[in-house]
């Protein structure tokens, strides 16, 4: 047997179009690694990163340095300013500690918002990929089921829903995740028009691999940019859809509270001058949906880059 | 004589994040009036962005550090923005390598080309059109008046360039730079091509920059020639000395790297060992010394200056090779013999069973309307009654321009289409019948290669689970056994161990393709369909590649099919071709037989179209494929080459020819008439190539 002139140890002295190939054994950064750099790299993502956690914690372990009364309802305490009575944010109509009430409220704010958000990702993202790789009738089917469904108003759809059930986390997470699944598997399956023609996924459906495999393996993995970027923006739309169903009174039902049930409250004051019933919940609000938006806006950089460096 | 552009010790940088690419590197050639002057070298050498420096047309983070680019009399890299605006489009026009992304598709032909007397002259109404349609008059596009409000997407590849080169020219250029102008073309348009560039610099008097990576593109048609290695000007003089007396050892090993220098010999290819160096931080010393089988210490410690001893002959290398030119050249350089590798080469395969066999192959692909309910409104012929076979363990070669189906007949062969009619028996199965699992069990005894080997492997997996891939797919091993394996094919195709890590990103070309290899053998399959294999990779990478597909070939007694567009890599592999044309077998033999005394007009076309890489080669203009590929929607009746053929008679029209035989090799051609004598008349019924 003779051997040619390209002997494996000639062949590599370096390269300059890639990043140099070593011969070495130790790992090399992996691809995550990689795109958390570029993501830490972007000062908007810190921020939004370091509100998302400052806000869990706050929700979370809160309660758990701070304690409060909020079963039980306690009319003589009720409507205190700032400050009175040992409650640093005041109390709302019927007493309750505000400070610890947007704990509580956030609990379920964010629980809902990303259960629905992960619900909804999971399911959008197969449909989307199933259809857009199987294609033909198949994919007519399924695509005329999300147009249908997105041609009915959400608002009335979820509003419906929520009228007929009594409302509670659970249900709202489904119903949330009912409406919102449409998007992404809408975006996974445009994106698999185009991944499915690769000829990687060509070559998996060459060596004899199934539908399956070119999905879970191929596709999946190649359109997580997206599917990831587009999760963020749910969660950030799954809390305002919580909390405009709770604005509307259909949220979760008392004694749970959520910021949009304390928002709806709040508004009745507004001519009495009760801000710290309005602006605490309002605020949370919105920081925690900035944040999510800047989390997305980073991650599609950092997915992008990742490809880029070729 | 002043030169039209003067470029001297040109330095351009591009900014990265960890320093700056030395991609331009002192730089320093002129160009006369009516003067062709070819810019070649590998990708990733400097001729592009020496071509983009001198427009000043740099891509982000890119700008010129030292030197002069004169123009007449004025020193581009001194104007403003402002100023240089005036001169790109004006004083030089500009065609780029892709003419499909070069236009807008949204904006008719007439109004792009348009485009620079808007920016650069008066001209407007009937003088402005009457100006357009003489330009695309003058490249060649027929009616001319009538495609003015014609849209790119209506227009062939050959005719967008067409385009493109009108465009470039509508303001009367001093100067043309044509980077890599036909590349994304077929080889039949690539010579019309070359050949109207050539044409207009004669009639205009412009001087040319031609950019390219091909030595046969520049043989034929440049006066003066630089080579480009790793940001510098290697070797430069007029094309003959330097095709007849190659003095830098680069220059030298890209001769030897050419298939067509080592076609029927049995012998591996040169190759370039390595890969070009990191222009971040070059190497001190000459740049090419790493890779060069001559350098010395000294080569390694003090950059060589370009210098010759006679004038017009300057080469950058302390050692160089051949001789200082006493007289005229005459004759091109033959490449020293290859010391004789025992046991290499292509062995005419001794006679047995063909491993493939492929009888009446028919594939078409419907065109459907309307949304939901898809109604058929015709079809493209891609595959039409194709039947050959090859013996186990002998490269079958298939050739064609783009759209003659041979890869339809590749992916035909692996399972990836399900043939609309006839067979193919792959080691005693007709797998043409097989449906679902079982036709999924017998894909593990063949396999594609794909001509871009980065598009064809997950960007997200690492190397060691692509190359373990197929081995999952077959449920075969554990995860212990499929690790040796993936180790043991890696190693077989020449990659470090830390390979089954990376991400294909951290590749190069040669590399990715060295990986599609590992992933093709991973299975111990009997036969590889190899589409284009080497077409994107530069010629010493494309030896690399080939010398190890042989050397794999005679290890494992692999059978090949070989699919490319380039006749000279086919001829170098292949113990059998067959030359496509719209979806038909036109010929078929023995590789010399083909190449040497081919029977079919189009053959003979094609083989007269390829760029030579010699400036003594026979060049009347009137040899090759005219024309373009007709439409397989409705392909032409009876001969499918019959518009294109310059022996096209009514029977053509009527008819369609047979396959015949030549000689008693199996060689056979589908011609009514053919260039050559058939032998036996009685055997014409008979379809089915031998081996």
């Amino acid at each position: 047997m003779t051997i040619n002139p390209p002997l494996p140890e000639q062949v590599h002295v370096s390269d300059t179009v890639a990043a140099p190939v070593d011969s070495g054994d130790a790992p090399p950064k992996s691809m995550w690694r990689l795109g958390l750099e570029v993501f830490l790299a972007n000062r908007l993502a810190i921020v939004g990163l370091v509100v998302v956690l400052l806000f869990v914690a706050f929700c979370f372990l809160g309660p758990l340095l701070y304690h409060t009364e909020q079963l039980r309802t306690d009319l003589a305490q009720a409507n205190q300013p700032p400050g009175t009575g040992g409650h640093p944010l005041g109390t709302d109509d019927v007493g309750y500690d505000e400070l610890g009430r947007l704990m509580v409220g956030g609990q379920s704010s964010l629980e809902i918002g990303i259960a629905a958000a992960v619900m909804a990702t999971i399911v959008g993202t197969l449909w989307g990929a199933i259809a857009g790789y199987l294609g033909g009738w198949v994919d007519a089917i399924m695509m005329r089921v999300v147009d249908t469904l997105l041609a009915i108003p959400g608002l009335f759809l979820l509003l419906l829903l929520v009228a007929i059930f009594t409302p509670s986390t659970g249900l709202l997470i489904v119903v949330i995740a009912f409406g919102a699944w449409l998007t992404p598997a809408r975006l996974v399956r445009g994106e698999t028009l185009s991944l499915r023609t690769r000829e990687y996924v060509q070559a998996a459906k060459m060596m004899g691999g199934g539908n399956r495999r070119a999905i879970l393996k191929h596709i999946t993995p190649n359109a997580i940019g997206t599917i990831v970027v587009n999760a963020t923006f749910q969660v950030a739309d799954a809390i305002l859809i919580v909390a405009a169903l709770s604005f509307l009174g259909l949220g979760v039902p008392p004694p749970h509270a959520d910021w949009g049930n304390m928002l709806s409250d709040g508004t009745a004051f507004t001519q009495n001058g009760y801000w710290w019933m309005i602006l605490p919940p309002g605020l949370a609000i919105v920081l925690v949906v900035v944040a999510f938006n800047f989390l997305g806006d980073a991650l599609r950089d950092a997915f992008e880059v990742r490809l880029r460096r070729r | 004589m002043a030169p039209v552009l003067d470029v001297d010790d040109l330095h351009t940088e591009i900014a990265v994040n960890d320093g700056a690419v030395h991609a331009v590197d002192g730089v320093s050639f002129t160009v006369h009036r009516g003067e062709l002057l070819g810019l070649v070298g590998e990708s990733g050498c400097g001729k592009t962005m020496t071509a983009l420096s001198i427009m000043r047309l740099l891509p982000g983070g890119g700008r010129i550090t030292k030197g002069t680019v004169v123009l007449g009399d004025v020193d581009l890299t001194a104007m403003s923005e402002k100023d240089i605006r005036s001169v790109r489009g004006k004083r030089i026009g500009m065609v780029f390598q892709d003419p499909m992304t070069s236009l807008n598709p949204t904006i008719t032909i007439g109004r792009q080309v348009a485009e620079p007397l808007h920016l650069h002259t008066d001209l407007a109404g009937r003088a402005m059109t009457d100006r357009v349609t003489e330009m695309l008059n003058l490249v060649g596009l027929p009616q001319p008046s009538r495609r003015l409000n014609a849209y790119p997407h209506e227009l062939s590849g050959g005719m967008r360039q067409r385009v493109m080169i009108a465009r470039a020219l509508v303001c009367d250029p001093e100067l043309l730079i044509a980077d890599e102008p036909t590349t994304a073309l077929d080889v039949t348009i690539q010579q019309q091509i070359l050949e109207l560039i050539d044409d207009l610099r004669t009639r205009l008097g412009m001087a040319v920059i031609l950019v390219t990576h091909d030595l046969g593109v520049i043989a034929g048609r440049a006066d003066r020639v630089a080579v480009m290695y790793a940001g510098k000007i290697v070797e430069t003089t007029e094309t003959q000395r330097l095709f007849g007396n190659p003095r830098h050892p680069y220059t030298e090993a890209l001769f030897e790297a050419l298939p067509e220098n080592a076609a029927g010999t049995n012998q591996p290819l040169y190759s370039i060992p390595g890969m070009p160096p990191d222009l971040v931080n070059p190497p001190p010393g000459c740049r090419f010394a790493p890779r060069c089988r001559y350098a010395e210490d000294s080569c390694r410690t003090d950059p060589p200056p370009l210098r010759g001893e006679v004038t017009g002959h300057d080469y950058a290398c302390f050692f160089p090779v051949g001789a200082a030119e006493t007289g005229p050249i005459t004759g091109l350089h033959k490449p020293r013999p290859i010391v004789v590798d025992s046991g290499f080469g292509r062995h005419a395969a001794e006679p047995g069973a063909p491993l493939l066999s492929v009888t009446g192959l028919v594939k078409d692909f419907p065109i459907t309307a309307g949304a939901i309910l898809r109604r058929n409104v015709g079809s493209v012929s891609a595959v039409a009654d194709v039947s050959f076979s090859v013996t186990g363990g002998e490269t079958f070669g298939l050739v064609g321009e783009s759209g003659c189906g041979k890869t339809t007949i590749g992916r035909l062969v692996v399972g990836m289409e399900r043939p609309d009619a006839g067979t193919i028996w792959i080691d005693g199965t007709n797998v043409a019948t097989l449906r679902g699992k079982a036709r999924r069990e017998h894909q593990r005894d063949t396999h594609l290669i794909f001509q871009d080997a980065y598009a064809a492997l997950n960007p997200r997996m690492r190397v060691g689970a692509i190359v373990a891939e197929p081995l999952v797919i077959h449920g075969i091993g554990n995860r212990a056994t499929r690790l040796n394996r993936v180790r043991e094919v890696l190693a077989e195709v020449g990659l470090p161990r830390g390979a089954i890590q990376r991400y294909p990103h951290e590749f190069s070309g040669g590399q990715r393709q060295r990986i599609g290899l590992a992933r093709a053998l991973a299975l111990q399959p009997k036969l590889i369909v190899a589409d284009e294999p080497v077409s994107a990779l530069d010629v010493s990478i494309q030896a690399q590649i080939l010398n190890l597909m042989s050397d794999l070939q005679e290890r494992h007694g692999l059978t090949y099919v070989f699919i490319s567009h380039d006749l000279s890599v086919v001829r170098y592999l292949s113990t059998t071709i067959g030359v496509m044309y719209l979806g038909k077998l036109v010929e078929i033999g023995p590789a010399g037989a083909v190449y040497a005394n081919p029977v079919h007009p189009y053959t003979r076309g094609l083989i007269d179209t390829i760029p030579v890489a010699d400036p003594w080669a026979r060049r009347t203009g009137d040899d090759g494929v005219r024309g373009e590929l007709p439409s397989a929607i409705r392909p032409p009746s009876g001969c499918r080459f019959r518009t294109r053929c310059p022996l096209a008679q009514d029977v053509c029209a009527e008819q369609e020819p047979p396959l015949r035989t030549f000689g008693n090799d199996g060689h056979q051609a589908a011609c009514h008439f053919p260039l050559a004598v058939p032998t036996f008349a009685a055997e014409s019924e008979k379809s089915v190539g031998t081996a």
